[in-house]
């Protein structure tokens, strides 16, 4: 068989620019074969690269005392202390789950699960955040449904509970669907792996799934806008195998509590290639390998194809020396395929062999280091002043609060995300000691007396309007949500969901929202350990919002001390820290676009000095045990925090009489849904309260004593009054309404 | 005392349930590879929860056929305890070891929620001490946990006290609306004629601690600790 001759052509539908084609051709010193051009375009492809985020990236704080593993690895690694630590990585999956949305979110779940447990580490739940296009869209229900029953059938089947995340609407998607799945591991310190090749003649392993023609190219699909055609690229997504996938999992973990291997790395994105390459450029080695020896699915494989197939469940081990029967032993065991497929080199160049051929032959310091990397022109977009008027005074006021509050809280966004939570297993491994729906879930850490406090978030309409401030209260929405359970956040992993790249406003966004999100990591003094970035989120030109989901990691010492987030007990009182954020914010505010059909505005200010003050508060006053619950004021403003508490906890509804926060205000509607950032509802004991109050003054946080848990409805005095009862069954029953599901 | 938890490709719960004996009842237990023949020096086994062989064919169909199900044939025959909970239910019902099948949810989703079971019978070594009426509050987890049998059979497995748990409402009251995947007769569990082999899909595992939302699931495990204790005294 004879291989395509490579041209300049061939190369540009290969995605290279020809200047890049120009640097491949400099490093070889002549023209690729048709492996080596498939090899350099998805190492260099934006999806493998970050060629065009690089730079950008640098901004964020990745260090701390607690940091083990920064970026750059499989995942993040931060110590709990203990000899123990927590491995996390979130990561997109948004263009093959918008092709076949059932497998490519099942993939997504597969590949995060892959990153946390090749470092060592078992992966104890999973978190999802979830962005669709309008509920009405024809394709909305299709998509919501094949997701997230492709998240359930991959979780649950390998047996890691899907712990939490968040699910949200908007018609910027619907063209472009977002899915970020995040998977959380512990790992002893003496266990951890990294994916390096080292040892000049140690064995390169082969283990997993047998290789296949799917997912050829997913890599560089990942790195362009879809058009009309994209249905056409349904073969590149790859099918997902739970099963074996556990099986790999079990036996990945047996392999590693041996000394037997020196690195170990799973073939994610460009599989057999950027894992070897990948491998030896850490270990600053090189490799020989021979593809004869890779156990093959089909029948006429290519190198090409083996080279670029993104087939699942599959990993990459160097191994040490004379140790190759100990790892053929375990695979055995678990009934997975085993081969060695070549051996680590000292010359630093990357050798494929097919039937007695040389078919690569790459330096591979090259590869990576001259990678290209792009500082992309940035320019705010002309329209930004014009989204960012708002005339609040102007809009008119609803004729009727309460249902207006009862519309809120039953749309899309608020409703109760049970409908979705029930298809995941969340409980499986016995350690989610808040189950999904507070604002952050906790784990407990068997054998220890610690918890783990995981929460995703975004607002995307605050990141449209002024990527900066969104980038900034991403961030502290996050920690915020963390520290309501009572945690510390300790470090985060984020999902940077951009449009094209190459369009100046495109990175505007990104640059600020980055800039935004890593000073709010610095005041707070988060650092940044994992994370992807996901550009050309386009269809036909037209992006999505700015969605850099960040998910949280927090820590508590005593998981004993966990809050959550709903009232739970008839007489408690019900506080508000933070008064002195509330103000007249309907920028970006869920009321503005469910109710007015508006985006505009600026996103409610953040005092990073305060949050950073208000979350030290809330973790000492769950610690000595002042507080019932916390739950932090976000979208839907006051009256759908207060309405939340009431009833989103397992029991039955809890009535509330409340005074309403702003009495100075001339418009109720804006002071039940006005937005802002740093105020928290609270509930406590009445003899509690001093000690509360007391405790707010030494962290200098301005309380509102506002009323108590009692009776059977929602009353915000003077403004609105709900039945708890009836809101929670339209709550309950509001997201399957709202898409034309089955209950 | 000692109890095995077997252990198939796929299994998932095994873990769970190994902590549950092990380190909340404090009974002695051994993972069992489903390769090995025998279950000699064991006092009670487990089938865990899981999704042996991807369930790809029929759920359990595939675990029947492992080389542990004879051994566990034999341990029921001897009148030894075995449970089976969810993927171990069905492997229990594919193995021929339990009557009827296992269909898929009638919601045709998966469902993991806490539910309320109304038990039958207080003669199997795991419900003894759990009078007929007691209400128990244990989650299911499950995509086929749809219990199926001619009508037969059903009216036979309630004629003998078979029948041991029932999907309910907190109150005790067995409706429609109570059953979260369409089970006949709301049946959530159901043991063997001589009482000592017990398939259920509800999770006892997962609720054995106050600290999960519920410690139930720990009075099966008790109740079997008292029967061995009482047998070999």
């Amino acid at each position: 068989m004879n291989e395509k001759t490579v041209t300049p052509e061939l190369a540009r539908e290969h995605g290279l620019s020809p200047a890049e084609y120009g640097t491949v051709l400099g490093i070889l010193g002549r023209t690729p074969s048709l492996t080596e051009l498939g090899i350099f375009s998805v190492m260099w492809s934006e999806h493998c690269s970050y060629k065009s985020s690089r730079i950008h990236l640098k901004k964020f704080p990745t260090k701390g005392p607690r940091v083990l593993q920064g970026p750059g690895e499989n995942a993040g690694i931060v110590d709990i202390g203990d000899g123990l630590a927590v491995v996390f990585k979130m990561e997109s999956h948004n263009h093959p789950s918008f092709i076949e949305p059932y497998q490519g979110a099942a993939t997504g779940v597969g590949g995060i699960l892959r990153d946390v447990f090749t470092m060592g580490a078992r992966p104890i739940a999973s978190l999802n955040s979830l962005r669709f296009g309008r509920p009405e869209h024809p394709r909305t229900r299709y998509l919501v449904s094949g997701v997230v029953s492709g998240i359930a059938g991959y979780g649950n089947c390998i047996g890691v509970p899907t712990v939490g995340g968040e699910v949200s609407f908007d018609e910027c998607y619907d063209g472009n669907i977002l899915v970020n799945a995040f998977t959380l591991g512990v790992v002893r310190h003496e266990r951890i792996w990294l994916g390096t090749a080292a040892g000049v003649g140690n064995p390169v392993i082969y283990v997993g799934s047998k290789t296949g023609r799917d997912g050829i190219h997913g890599a560089t699909m990942a790195s362009g806008e879809f058009d009309e055609k994209s249905e056409e690229k349904r073969p590149t997504v790859q099918v997902g195998d739970p099963f074996t996938e556990k099986l790999l999992l079990e036996a990945c973990l047996e392999l590693m509590r041996t000394d037997a291997i020196v690195g170990i790395q799973d073939m994610g994105a460009a599989g057999l290639t950027s894992s070897s390459f990948e491998m030896a450029s850490r270990g600053g080695s090189g490799f020989l390998m021979d593809l004869d020896r890779v156990p093959q699915r089909e029948e006429g494989m290519t190198p090409y194809e083996l080279m670029l197939s993104e087939s699942q469940e599959r990993m990459l081990i160097v191994a040490k020396k004379g140790r190759e029967d100990e790892v053929r032993e375990i695979f055995e065991k678990w009934d997975l395929d085993v081969s060695v497929i070549g051996e680590v080199t000292g010359d630093g160049i990357g050798r494929v062999r097919w039937r007695g051929k040389t078919v690569a032959e790459i330096p591979i310091a090259a590869l990576t280091d001259k990678a290209p990397v792009y500082d992309r022109p940035a320019e705010r977009p002309e329209g930004q002043d014009a989204l960012q008027r708002l005339d609040s005074a102007g809009l008119p006021a609803p004729s009727d609060l309460g249902e207006t509050w009862v519309r809120l809280m039953c749309g899309p966004e608020l409703a109760d995300k049970k409908w979705v939570f029930r298809q995941y297993d969340h409980m499986i491994r016995t350690n989610t000691l808040i189950l999904p729906g507070s604002d952050a879930a906790v784990l407990r850490v068997k054998g220890t007396r610690k918890g783990i406090a995981l929460s995703v978030d975004c607002n995307s309409r605050y990141c449209y309007l002024d990527p900066f401030v969104g980038g900034m209260i991403a961030v502290c929405e996050g920690a915020r949500n963390v520290a309501c359970s009572g945690a510390e956040p300790i470090g985060l992993s984020d999902c940077l969901n951009f449009g094209n790249p190459e369009k100046p406003e495109v990175m505007w966004q990104f640059r600020s929202a980055i800039e935004g999100m890593a000073k709010a990591c610095e005041a707070l003094g988060v650092p940044v350990v994992s994370g992807n970035v996901s550009f050309y989120n386009e269809t036909m030109g037209k992006g999505i919002h700015p969605t850099p989901a960040v998910a949280m990691v927090g820590l508590l010492e005593e998981a004993s001390k966990r809050r959550v987030q709903w009232f739970s007990t008839d007489g408690d009182l019900i506080l508000l820290a933070g008064a002195d954020r509330l103000g007249v914010h309907l920028g970006g505010s869920l009321y503005l676009k469910e109710i007015h059909g508006k985006v505009a505005g600026t996103p409610p200010p953040v005092d990073l000095a305060h949050e950073k003050r208000l979350q030290e508060f809330l973790r000492e006053a769950a610690s000595v045990d002042l507080i019932a619950s916390a739950h932090d004021l976000a979208e839907g403003g006051f009256a759908c925090a207060l309405a939340e508490s009431c009833i989103s906890g397992p029991g039955s509804a809890m009535g509330a009489r409340v005074l309403n926060p702003f009495p100075d205000t001339t418009r109720p509607d804006f002071a039940m849904f006005s937005e802002c950032q740093g105020a928290v509802l609270l509930s406590c004991a009445p003899a509690k309260r001093d000690a509360l109050l007391e405790l707010a003054r030494r962290f200098r946080i301005t309380m509102k004593e506002l009323g108590v848990v009692v009776g059977e409805h929602v009353d915000i005095e003077g403004l609105a009054r709900v039945g708890a009862a009836e809101l929670r069954t339209a709550w309950s029953e509001g997201f399957a309404a709202a898409l034309g599901l089955e209950k | 005392m000692k109890t095995a938890v077997l252990v198939f490709p796929g299994s998932n719960c095994d873990h769970d349930a190994y902590h549950a004996l092990k380190h909340v009842v404090g009974v002695d237990a051994e993972f069992v590879w489903h390769k090995q023949g025998t279950l000699d020096g064991f006092d009670a086994v487990v089938i865990p929860g899981g999704f042996t062989y991807g369930d790809y064919l029929r759920s359990g169909a595939m675990a029947k056929l492992s080389p542990v199900m004879g051994a566990v044939r034999r341990f029921a025959e001897g009148g030894g305890p075995v449970i089976g909970i969810c993927n171990g239910f069905q492997i229990l019902l594919e193995a021929g070891l339990l009557p009827g099948a296992m269909i898929v949810n009638d919601s045709l989703r998966f469902v993991c929620d806490y539910v309320h079971l109304r038990a039958g019978t207080d003669r199997t070594p795991f419900t003894r001490g759990i009078p007929e009426g007691t209400i128990l509050k244990i989650p299911v987890a499950h995509y086929q946990g749809n219990y199926y049998a001619d009508e037969q059979t059903l009216s036979f497995l309630e004629e003998r006290g078979q029948v041991v748990f029932r999907y309910c409402d907190p109150e005790g009251n067995v409706t429609r609306e109570s059953n979260p995947n369409g089970s006949a007769r709301n049946i959530a569990g159901i043991c063997s004629e001589a009482g000592n082999v017990l398939g259920m899909m509800p999770h006892p595992e997962r609720c054995s601690e106050e600290a999960m939302g519920s410690a139930d699931g720990r009075r099966l495990f008790d109740a079997l600790v008292a029967w061995l204790g009482e047998r070999t005294a």
